[in-house]
């Protein structure tokens, strides 16, 4: 697993949105195989981590490279589950619809999706168990539900990254249960970065923590403690400084 | 009743009227749809109002109307969709403030055309009885291109309408894409003017498709019942404009209007009965 190959490489980075600095100095490597959690407190910049690494936004300072290119040309091999997907539930679509959209970047041009599609697209409903909802309206789902849909749809692409944004918030225990383990089976072949609350989850799957609270410490699992949780969430940060690994 | 359809088989302008009526439906169902549900009614509302610019111009310097309203329609699409992609905080008052001036640089030209024009109120209310042969051909040229370009570009148009953050994820071109929606609905709205005018265009736009919304399952189905719905509207607004002489463009809103609160209080009946049945 420990290949060595640099997925992810952030230098330095500094974000603000509109002059309010939210990331600062942010250096992370993600390597190939990994499975790295992200942690830390509401507001501390976690999901715009993950959206600098899909280049949907670009950093003040220091640089980002994803898979050895700019973010936005990684971009087609990287699932993406965001944390609140701007979506219309009224908006007429089929669960099966709203998955092929992980589809659009592969599929041709002009014209329907092929077959191909149609059926990685059943693979990826049955993963996450929610095959038998395909044809149902994606607006009629469960909050749960839909965020399992939005999984498929990440999977679907065949990514060589997933980066999975709270997908478990609400999701019931057994199934959270079956998606940890799915994400554990896909670890073996997809890098995982996911931000997750769940310290538990986070202590049995992750084989690497990261604590953002604008800027960000990192561990391997077994050196993260409760106090470097603690320290993340309230503490000041620069305190755990010295911890980082990177 | 017996009437119209004898002045329809009688008369060239009753069956261009109603050929018109039945051709802008298909564009109106099938782009309407993407304004219902992607929520652009504002922003359509701004192009078609910025038009009057156009037609004001074309008219003070001796080109036909439809002409000018087409090259400011695209252009109006073009700058507001750009705004709204970009400055998306200050989309409303921007496109307001087009739709003000576009509205008003229009009146000026006008105003400053020599000689009374009667073309202001038909313009402004439309006035299908009035289409010429040559507009019939038009309307059947833009309604060809629309419907090519939708069946081209489906899959690409629903994931924008759907989720644009993704879409984008997926290497898509979502500006691009975007802009080409709304230069379809400018072309839709041009074509619209000329049956109901340009206030009324919106209605006109709208309606079919919210109403088609309620039965719906799929983007698909929605443009299809959208267009038949739009195609009733026009041709029984057409029928009692003429058997009662009364303006044309407002009669088909008035009854596009009823259907759709007609609809809605069905849907609402019908939702409330099967809750109750539950119980
Ligand atoms: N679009 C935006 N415009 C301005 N500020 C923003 C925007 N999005 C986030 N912020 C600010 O950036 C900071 C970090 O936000 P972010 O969404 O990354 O937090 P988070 O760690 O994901 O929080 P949560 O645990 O609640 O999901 C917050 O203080 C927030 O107020
Ligand atoms: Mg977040």
């Amino acid at each position: 697993m420990t290949t060595n190959k640099a997925v992810v490489e952030i230098r330095n980075v500094d974000f603000a949105y509109n002059d309010v600095l939210v990331l600062k100095d942010i250096t992370l490597t993600i390597e190939e195989g990994n499975f790295l959690g992200i942690v830390g407190p509401n507001g501390s910049g976690k999901t715009t981590l993950l959206k600098l690494m899909l280049g949907l936004i670009h950093p003040l300072r220091g640089s980002i490279r994803v898979l050895g290119q700019a973010p936005e040309l990684a971009r087609h091999s990287i699932g993406y589950v965001p944390q609140h997907a701007e979506i219309d539930s009224g908006f007429p679509i089929s669960v099966m619809d709203v998955v092929l959209i992980g589809r659009l970047g592969k599929a041709p041009l002009f014209g329907g999706y092929r077959k191909i599609d149609r059926e990685m697209a059943e693979e990826a409903l049955k993963e996450v168990e929610i095959y038998e909802f395909r044809s149902h309206h994606f607006g009629t789902l469960s909050g749960g539900q839909k965020q399992r849909v939005l999984m498929a749809r990440a999977l679907v692409g065949k990514p060589e990254m997933l980066l999975l944004d709270e997908p478990t918030a609400s999701i019931d225990g057994r199934v959270e249960q079956d998606i940890y383990e799915l994400l554990k089976r896909l670890n073996a072949k997809v890098t995982i970065v996911l931000v997750s609350h769940d310290l538990g989850f986070i202590s049995t799957y992750v084989n690497r923590v990261a604590c953002v609270n604008r800027s960000l410490v990192c561990n391997p699992t077994e050196h993260v403690t409760a106090d470097v949780i603690e320290a993340c969430y309230s503490g000041p940060v620069h305190m755990i400084k010295h911890k980082c690994e990177l | 009743m017996f009437e119209f359809i004898h002045v329809l088989q009688s008369q060239d302008f009753m069956q261009n009227a109603l050929t018109v009526g039945l051709l802008a439906s298909v564009a109106c169902g099938v782009m309407g749809t993407y304004v219902v549900v992607r929520r652009i009614v504002f922003i359509s509302g701004g192009i078609s109002h910025t038009v009057l610019g156009g037609m004001g111009a074309a008219y003070y310097y001796g080109f036909n109307p439809i002409h000018g309203a087409f090259v400011v329609a695209i252009i109006a699409a073009l700058l507001i969709g750009f705004v709204s992609l970009r400055y998306h905080q200050h989309e409303d008052t921007l496109i307001g403030a087009l739709w003000a001036v576009g509205m008003a640089v229009g009146i000026l030209f006008i105003y400053k055309t020599p000689g009374y024009n009667v073309d202001l109120m038909s313009y402004l209310f439309g006035n299908i009885l009035m289409v010429g042969r040559e507009s019939v051909k038009f309307v059947a040229c833009l309604d060809l291109l629309i419907i090519s370009i939708v069946l081209l570009l489906y899959k690409r148009f629903l994931a924008v309408c759907f989720d644009e953050e993704y879409t984008r994820l997926q290497g898509i071109g979502v500006m691009s894409t975007y802009l080409l929606l709304l230069c379809l609905i400018a072309i839709t709205v041009v074509m619209l003017i000329q049956v109901v005018g340009i206030i009324l265009v919106i209605a006109l736009l709208t309606l079919p498709a919210a109403t088609a919304r309620y039965f719906a399952p799929s983007l698909g189905s929605m443009m299809i019942l959208a267009s038949i719905l739009g195609a009733v509207f026009t041709t029984s607004g057409l029928i009692v404009s003429y058997e009662q002489n009364l303006p044309s463009g407002a009669t088909i809103i008035v009854i596009a209007g009823m259907a759709y609160i007609v609809a809605t209080v069905l849907r609402g009946l019908v939702s409330r009965f099967r809750s109750y049945d539950k119980k």
